[in-house]
């Protein structure tokens, strides 16, 4: 049965490197519902975290052979339950029909959003949160006609007590240490 | 080493010499000219082979990677110079060969805005490389030539691409040379866990019917000895997929034979009968399963695999043993007990009298007037002392040869197993004799893919490789005209062949030759083509319409393995 996971990979700084990644998923004709790139707390090591829609599996195989190219350090799966993850969302909404309502203040305190900037046209508000949040904040302000709405990849964290990526790194030293 | 000044051109070859390489195989062109003129002056160091076609190159670079377990190293330009190199990296890819490919890229500034010759080779392969990279200043020329041998020749073998823009090639820098040891991002074989080995050898001690498949993990792991040890103290018959052919003498007792869609009856009926299955240095291909959900349905299943993506990706195993075959093979061996399989294996052999009756006694012996393939080859293969290379293409000709051809020793069979790639041959049997000098190259080609690459016999010529080619001709692309009558009605939609005189062709590129087309003359045919010296074209006309046997067919489970149509 196909679900959500979280695919996490942590790579080297390189070129092309997107590109690599990314193909591993369409080439299974999986489609990547949200990707966001960062540096990692390590510096030089980069981190993408990928949305998909599949079978475990699946994903299995394809955090297998996301860890075969060389460039990557390591790859995990998680199921949602596992990490706990935001998204981003900004909605940029007529100054005219929020003048005329009184439902802003509400709506805003409510859904913890905030209010980024006010021009004579457009007020831009900002929320962070899981899609279904987001996404509901937008339902309640498009009866303002919303202009612009753009929501982020997703960021998540594991609830993991341990911190997996240093662990690998520490062992993977320690196993190309003993290769010599 | 004190640095010295060169230019990225003249680093780029210093950096070849420096890990060992002495055959390129290579096609020059406008944005790979700086290199060719650095080669000009080390034409004493390095042998280049100038091919009439990229994909002759670089199947070149892949016959000499597959017979000498080096990288085949081949040079193109850019643009279609770079993409015509792509049949073959895929090639390699799915076949783990190690190939460092260097082709030419337009200058930097012109980088993205389509230039003369410009393809974006490093985005195109990105799917078929182990690793590719993009050099457009000098300075990275040694590390980038030295990361690419690591990583094409550890762990798991496979192609790198360095694409050379003409800027980094032409401007300088002061050269010092260090082999690459590690990649912190990559590890390229994981240390065997004993406990893992521990759990196999448990198995392997208790099974009734155990059965070994072994693969190309075996030759590219140089784990011979290992594996003859393991299946001679545990008694366990071995059976083999294409890509491990000639790991194991074909004469060793406990060799069984060949796995798979036009496999012995024995190893594909029996798969389902096993109680475990000893799966060593293969990925279980479609073509080796068959129907997955029937496959070794009554068996446990060990693999033993240095790719750990390889692991779970067909079969569920019950065991993973995960490492290069050589140390894995060597310690299981150490941890099993003795045993005989006398019983089991004596089941192989009367699955072989059954095929030797319906089947082989026909293509080895035949009656008729009609020449087989069977026959052809399996007499160039005693005329050889069963001691030669084999190359194949790809099509009926190719499982005949298979089947028949004899090996007495490992890495002696080149072909495309993964990408069944028409053409591979005729370029792939020079890589072999420019690879291993010393031994007979036998040639075995269809009349499909010998038109595919023919162009190499100038190669051949010009190299004076002498390599002996072996046309087979039934005027047919065979193999799909077999599925066609079985599978489509006899429906021959565009497989028949009106094919040129190869024979004059050969002798126009300067290649003795001559053509048989009775069985009374095929004994003296192979045998001068044997003799002669220097290369020789050998065609022989074979029954039109003659058939591959045994078969699993596409869908069906090994255990519905048929003998006759």
């Amino acid at each position: 049965m196909k679900k959500e996971f979280i695919v996490t990979v942590y790579s080297e700084n390189h070129i092309g490197l997107l590109a690599r990644i990314t193909i591993m998923f369409t080439r299974r004709k999986i489609n990547i519902e949200s990707l966001t790139v960062s540096e990692s707390a390590i510096k030089g090591i980069f981190k993408f975290t990928i949305v998909i829609q599949e079978t475990e599996a699946q994903v299995k195989k394809v955090v297998g052979q996301l860890e075969k190219q060389i460039d990557i350090l390591k790859a995990f799966y998680h199921t949602n339950d596992e990490m706990v993850y935001q998204e981003i969302a900004l909605y940029k909404v007529p100054i005219e029909p929020i003048y005329e309502s009184d439902d802003i203040e509400n709506m805003v305190r409510n859904a913890g959003a905030r209010i980024l900037e006010i021009t004579k046209n457009y007020v831009v508000i900002e929320k962070t949160g899981h899609k279904e949040e987001t996404q509901a904040l937008f339902e309640e302000l498009n009866k303002f006609k919303v202009m612009q709405f753009i929501r982020s990849g997703r960021v998540a964290i594991t609830r993991d007590p341990i911190e997996r990526l240093s662990e690998f790194l520490k062992e993977r030293d320690a196993l190309l240490d003993s290769m010599d | 080493m004190t640095a010295k000044k060169v230019t990225g051109s003249q680093a780029l070859i210093l950096s070849l010499l420096e890990e060992g390489v002495d055959t390129i195989f290579g096609y020059p062109g406008g944005a790979i000219m700086p290199v060719y003129d650095a080669l000009y002056d080390f034409d004493q160091n390095v042998k280049h082979i100038l091919t009439r076609h990229e994909q002759g190159a670089i199947h070149g670079a892949q016959g000499y990677a597959r017979v000498t377990g080096k990288p085949g190293v081949c040079f193109a330009t850019s643009g279609p110079g770079a993409t015509n190199l792509m049949t073959g990296i895929a090639d390699a890819m799915i076949d783990s060969t190690p190939l460092v490919c260097i082709t030419g890229q337009v200058a930097s500034p012109l980088l993205g805005t389509d230039a003369f010759q410009e393809s974006d080779i490093v985005g195109m392969s990105i799917t078929v490389t182990k690793w590719n990279y993009q050099v457009t200043t000098p300075e990275e020329i040694p590390e980038a030539i030295a990361q690419a041998f690591y990583i094409a020749n550890s762990g798991r073998p496979g192609p790198v691409l360095i694409d050379l823009t003409k800027d980094a090639q032409f401007g300088e820098l002061d050269f010092e040379y260090k082999k690459c040891t590690k990649i912190r991002s990559y590890l390229p074989e994981t240390p065997v866990d004993p406990h893992q080995v521990k759990a196999a050898a448990e198995l392997i001690d208790a099974a009734k019917k155990p059965l070994l498949l072994f693969g190309h993990g075996i030759i590219i792991g140089r784990a011979e000895e290992e594996l003859k040890a393991f299946v001679e103290k545990t008694g366990i018959p071995a059976a083999w997929t294409i890509m491990g052919l000639s790991a194991l003498p074909t004469d060793h007792p406990q060799n069984v034979g060949m796995l798979g869609m036009h496999g012995n009856y024995g190893p594909n009926l029996l798969t389902n009968e096993a109680d475990l299955i000893i799966a060593v240095g293969m990925r279980f291909d479609d073509r080796v399963t068959g129907k997955v959900s029937e496959y070794a349905k009554k068996a446990k299943i060990i693999h033993l695999e240095i790719d750990p993506a390889e692991v779970d990706k067909i079969v569920k195993t019950d065991v993973r043993v995960v490492g290069d075959a050589k140390k894995s093979l060597k310690m299981l061996t150490a941890n099993v007990k003795e045993n005989q399989h006398s019983e089991w294996l004596g089941e192989f052999n009367k699955c072989m009298a059954i095929e030797k009756e319906k089947v082989i006694d026909k293509d080895l012996h035949p009656t008729k007037p009609g020449l087989t393939m069977g026959e052809v080859i399996r007499l160039a293969s005693e005329k050889t002392n069963h001691d030669a290379i084999l190359v194949t293409d790809v099509g009926q000709h190719q499982m005949v040869a298979q089947r028949y051809f004899k090996f007495k020793t490992s890495r002696s069979n080149v072909t495309s197993g993964g990408l069944g790639t028409m053409g591979f041959c005729l370029p792939a049997s020079m890589g072999a004799q420019l690879g291993a000098p010393d031994r007979t190259i036998i040639a075995v080609i269809g009349d499909g893919g010998f038109q595919m690459t023919i162009q190499e016999l100038g190669t051949i010529a010009q190299n004076k490789l002498p390599v002996k080619i072996i046309v087979l001709n039934n005027n047919f692309l065979g193999m799909v005209r077999q599925w066609q009558q079985l599978f489509f009605d006899k429906r021959y939609s565009f497989t028949e062949l009106q094919n040129p005189d190869f024979i004059m062709i050969g002798k126009g590129f300067g290649i003795e030759g001559h053509k048989v087309e009775k069985r009374e003359d095929l004994d003296a045919g192979v045998q001068k083509m044997i003799d002669h010296d220097g290369p020789y074209l050998l065609e022989v006309v074979i029954e039109k319409e003659d058939n591959v046997f045994p078969m699993v067919p596409t869908g069906a489970s090994v255990s519905d393995v048929l003998l006759e149509p």
